[in-house]
């Protein structure tokens, strides 16, 4: 059979790709625990295997079919026109050959044969290129066995590895013959035109030969609109001039630009702050990415400092008081001198408000590794021992403020310092009410810790968190806040609402039926602050959408406003009766407290971070890391949170139907196994983070050569008053 | 605006709006419930031995999985009889000088609710091979294992309390595991968790929303429940899922001849009212009356426990049951 095969080689990878999820697939199914899915699984695979085939063997008959009637086609019109067609198409180097042979031809006129030789040449070293080999084909056919065993299944896979590879091989081979018989055709053609063009006549074919070639080799001069004159850019206009090009495989981000000096002091200050931060989050998500290999792996370890219930307060402690709570702190020493317009009050206190801090956590980690805690009540584990020396900290920090901004340089208050200033003040207020003892017996423990738990994520890391979103952003778009007024109207309504809404972790408890109504509410109420303040930060991007592309930091303030807006939304849709009943008790807090803390927080904090840091050491973190760190964090999240989700949501309702407590643990193994994924994808861009960290605070000096010229020069002259 | 100008000013008044509200919705609601709640009549203060057991369930976070609290929704009934009300918490109070009071309600159930354990599991035996790695008796737990709550001795003395667990568990060291007083205080913890019943009189609060019951026919629906689930959430941690039971501890229902057997008013009365005849097995508890399990449900898992794994005796009839069960419930220990 004659017949011609064309683009094949897009369409093998296609069918091999095809076949290598189905083995894939197969083989994690018969690793899987047997179940009766397995058969249903199988017949599927089945199906996909036989269908790709079925595809496979059509797209070549079909292929073959058309290529077979264009032939037959061609062999009946091998005309002039055909030939006529072939010289419109020639590019101006061919053209130029055929000039030449022309020109010869009129030398030696009758040796016509040449031309044909060369062409036919050509050709033959083309074919000689192309494997020769006779095609063959060789198909087994796979018979149904029992698909429920594990040893079927398994053969049943390692028959299909070698029959897939013989289809594949198969397709090879015929199209290589199929290439083969094309090439032949094409020799032949080309032969018979060869004959044509020595035939031509002579003067007009010249002519008109020539002028197309004239056209086709025309090119702009690329002077047509920047004339003769050398470029000078007399107004120091342009900056970062780049003279060598550069592969562009990611976004060149721009710069952080160069701020007036900042003191040296208070540089160090900040900087001691966010090291120690860094060194937090490392540490928190260490023990939070073991956690969630625990619930893979129970008897990872049997050590009692390591076991669960002892390590999973030492993880969020960490990083609500380690990491977040110093990050935040950091960019607040940042921001309110500047926003003040005024050296901050005092640098002291700065240091002493870390080291109690720093103490606080540490000491605090140790307690509950030894079994030391408050009693149970989340995010209140630390005894009051060393939350007090947390709250020393907050109190120095809130004086601090409090006098930088009192002796400010600006008439108004920047709202900024609102939030943040308020968030410490708030801050202290939970932690008193939380520690002190006089209304904590019985259910009052719970009203508290209700209250405690909530405002200490509304009104300490939110609350601060958005006074560094409403300087950071607008700084970073190099444009004002969209709307002051909003940015008051969410400041207010935040107070209002988020101290109402504790007790929504406490629906259907046994704590009054009318606080559980309010705290629901309120946090239908929160839809006012989060709306407000996302709109705002969304329309403070307005015009300047560009610029994301451009910057390094925008991207994670991006995904702290999404986070902002879902995250803090969803908390408004779990606390519903009706959603309670599905998602309470469930990981689905788990996963919302993630998106949230995560999502928001933790994004706003690194984009602070990454657009403080450099303009305080002016070192910047390779681009590359910074981008390795955003997606991984991004994308680990997804993965930590989504699944999770789905399992819990999944489990509240095997609950709701009163299926054995047992069987919901069961349901919930793959999704766990995918928080723990998804957690070590976390885990690896805060690396990155602390790279990048280590990357922008550096001490040893990369050389600035025009600095140490100018160095140089200023040694070798005398100075001035010598001179004179 | 001045005001927004005035540092003092707007500092001032978002403090005591934030106290304000702080005062409105937790300390006065938190006072007003401590003031207004007494312990129920017929609750017990706990004993020496399971205070000590409750610290060491908080000293290893055992809230960060386990709540103790139902609510009054128709899903929590599988943890207890009644919803749980402010007086059942009112008898809890500071731990000590460093310590906050512990109601340990708990925000999370990875694991299950443990407000009424002491009833629900009330067997030593179970409870401390569980401990020890819970994996032994449900093999599907993700809970941490607590071996350092035990030693292991070669020669036992005579008083220690031995747990015995399967070798496979015991990473290859040689002698019995003996249970340290930690273990037997949180033991003593758990089993003093019971859920106290209200005084007679007292209206008891309605579990919410409902699970719609399909009102298909009342004999065809008792056939149909589903005795394998019915077996897994009550029978199955100490029986095991192949009904093997665990030598030592819990006696095997794979043939067993009571199990299989025809004195059903035995069979009935064990499962109603507990068991402890044979000295080579942990006592078991009176499960049926303490899950207060129907007589429909009762059928479903003895007709299950008759058929599976190999069982083939004749399956009992829910009027068979209930008749026998009328007759077993005089017979229960007061």
């Amino acid at each position: 059979m004659k017949i011609r095969f064309k683009k094949t080689w897009g369409k093998w990878p296609l069918s091999i790709f095809m076949c290598l999820p189905i083995t894939i697939l197969a083989q994690t199914q018969s690793a899987g625990i047997a179940s009766a899915s397995n058969d249903t699984g199988l017949l599927v695979l089945l199906m996909i295997v036989l269908l790709t085939i079925l595809v496979a063997v059509l797209l070549l008959s079909f292929e073959a079919k058309e290529l077979v009637a264009k032939i037959r086609k061609k062999k009946k019109e091998k005309s002039t026109n055909q030939f006529d067609k072939y010289l419109e198409n020639m590019d101006g180097s061919q053209i130029e050959k055929v000039l030449q042979i022309k020109q010869k031809q009129k030398c030696i006129n009758k040796d016509s044969g040449s031309i044909k030789t060369v062409l036919i040449v050509g050709m033959q070293m083309l074919a000689m290129l192309l494997p020769g080999d006779s095609a063959y084909a060789q198909t087994k056919t796979t018979a149904r066995g029992i698909f429920s065993e594990g040893g079927v299944l398994i053969t049943i896979i390692l028959i299909m590895i070698p029959i897939l590879a013989a289809i594949v091989l198969m397709i090879v081979k015929l199209s290589n013959m199929l290439r083969k018989h094309r090439n032949r055709q094409d020799l032949e053609e080309a032969a018979l035109f060869a004959d044509y063009l020595s035939t031509l006549p002579e003067e007009e074919a010249t002519e008109a030969l020539s002028k197309r070639k004239a056209a086709l080799d025309y090119n702009l001069t690329h002077h047509e609109l920047s004339g003769e004159q050398e470029p000078a850019d007399k107004k120091g206009l342009v900056g970062n001039i780049e003279t060598e090009g550069y592969i562009n495989f990611i976004t060149r981000k721009k710069k952080a630009q160069k701020r007036p000096n900042i003191d040296p002091q208070l540089s160090k200050l900040i900087l001691w702050y966010f090291g120690c931060a860094a060194l937090w989050l490392i540490f928190g998500t260490t023990i939070g990415e073991y956690l969630g290999v625990k619930f893979v792996a129970p008897d990872i370890d049997h050590v009692s400092w390591l076991s669960f219930g002892r390590l999973r307060p030492v993880h969020t402690n960490a990083v609500f008081w380690g990491w977040a709570s110093l990050g935040m702190l950091g960019l607040g020493y940042y921001i309110v001198p500047m926003v003040s317009n005024t050296p901050l009050a005092s640098i002291k206190k700065g240091w002493y408000a870390l080291c109690l801090i720093n103490a606080a956590v540490i000491l605090g980690t140790l307690f509950l590794m030894a079994g030391i805690n408050n009693g149970g009540g989340e995010y209140r584990e630390y005894i009051w021992p060393v939350m007090l020396l947390f709250g020393i900290g907050l109190i120095l920090t809130l004086i601090n403020f409090i006098q930088t901004i009192a002796k400010r340089k600006t008439k108004e208050i920047y709202i900024s310092n609102w939030y943040i200033v308020s968030a410490i003040m708030f801050a202290l207020t939970i932690t008193v009410v939380a520690y002190i003892p006089n209304w904590q017996d019985g259910l009052g423990e719970t009203i508290i810790q209700g209250y405690y738990m909530h405002q200490g994520v509304g009104m300490w890391f939110m609350l601060f968190t958005l006074g560094i979103v409403y300087y950071m952003l607008p700084q970073q778009l190099n444009r004002p806040i969209y709307s002051y007024s909003l940015g008051i109207l969410a400041f207010w309504t935040q107070i209002l609402f988020y101290t109402l809404i504790g007790t929504h972790h406490f629906v259907f408890s046994s704590i009054p039926w009318w606080l559980q109504t309010v705290a629901i509410v309120g946090s239908v109420g929160m839809i006012i602050p989060v709306v407000a303040g996302t709109t705002n930060f969304i329309m403070t991007f307005k015009g300047a959408r560009h610029k994301i592309a451009g910057s390094y930091t925008l991207p994670f303030f991006l995904v702290g406003i999404i986070f902002y807006f879902t995250g803090s939304l969803q908390g408004t849709a779990e606390a519903f009766r009706s959603t309670n009943l599905i998602w309470h008790f469930t990981d689905f807090t788990v996963a919302h407290s993630h998106l949230t803390m995560y999502g928001i927080i933790c994004f706003f904090l690194w984009a602070g971070m990454y657009a403080v840091v450099p303009r305080l050491t002016g070192k910047e973190a390779p681009q590359i890391t910074v981008g390795a760190h955003f997606w991984l964090a991004l994308i680990g999240l997804m993965f930590y949170t989504v699944p999770l989700m789905i399992g819990s949501t999944l489990r509240g309702q095997m609950w709701i139907a009163g299926k054995p407590f047992i069987d919901s643990v069961v349901h919930m193994a793959p999704y766990w196994l995918w928080r723990a994924i998804g957690g070590s994808l976390m885990w690896l861009s805060h690396i990155f983070f602390a790279y990048n960290f280590y990357k922008m605070i550096r001490r040893y000096e990369t050389i600035d050569i025009k600095e140490v010229a100018l160095e140089r020069l200023k040694q070798q002259i005398p100075t001035p008053d010598k001179i004179v | 605006m001045e005001f927004f100008n005035n540092h003092k000013k707007l500092f001032r008044t978002a403090f005591l709006f934030f106290a304000g509200l702080t005062t409105l919705v937790a300390i006065l609601p938190a006072l007003n419930n401590q003031k207004n709640n007494q312990p129920l009549p017929g609750a017990e203060p706990l004993s020496a031995d399971a205070v000590k057991g409750k610290n060491i369930y908080i000293a290893n976070g055992c809230v960060g999985c386990h709540t103790q609290q139902i609510r009054n929704v128709d899903m929590d009934k599988m943890w207890g009889a009644r919803p749980g009300i402010a007086a059942d918490y009112a008898g809890i109070h500071r731990t000590d000088f460093w310590r906050n009071t512990a109601t340990l309600m708990g925000t999370g159930r990875t694991g299950p609710d443990l407000t009424d354990v002491g009833n629900r599991q009330p067997n030593k035996d179970w409870n401390l091979v569980h401990l020890f790695n819970p994996r032994t008796v449900v093999k599907e737990s993700v809970m941490p294992a607590y071996p350092w709550l035990f030693i292991i001795k070669k020669q036992p003395a005579k008083n220690d309390v031995i747990v015995s667990v399967p070798k496979e568990y015991l990473n290859g060291e040689e002698g019995k595991v003996v249970a340290t007083n930690d273990a037997l205080y949180l033991i003593a913890y758990l089993q003093s968790l019971k859920q106290v019943k209200l005084p007679d009189g007292t209206p008891t609060p309605d579990f919410l929303y409902k699970r719609e019951q399909k009102q298909a026919g009342t004999t065809a629906t008792s056939k149909e429940l589903d005795g394998t689930a019915l077996y897994t959430a009550n029978c199955q941690s100490c029986h095991q899922p192949g009904g093997e039971g665990l030598p030592g501890a819990f006696a095997p229902l794979k043939g067993s001849a009571i199990v299989n057997g025809d004195n059903l008013e035995l069979y009935v009365g064990i499962i109603m009212n507990g068991y402890d005849a044979r000295a080579e097995f942990g006592v078991m508890p009176a499960v049926g009356t303490n899950a207060n399990l129907s007589a429909a449900e009762i059928t479903a898992i003895m007709n299950h426990e008759r058929t599976a794994w190999g069982n083939n005796a004749k399956k009992v009839t829910e009027e068979e049951v209930k008749k026998i069960m009328d007759f077993v419930k005089l017979q229960a220990p007061k």
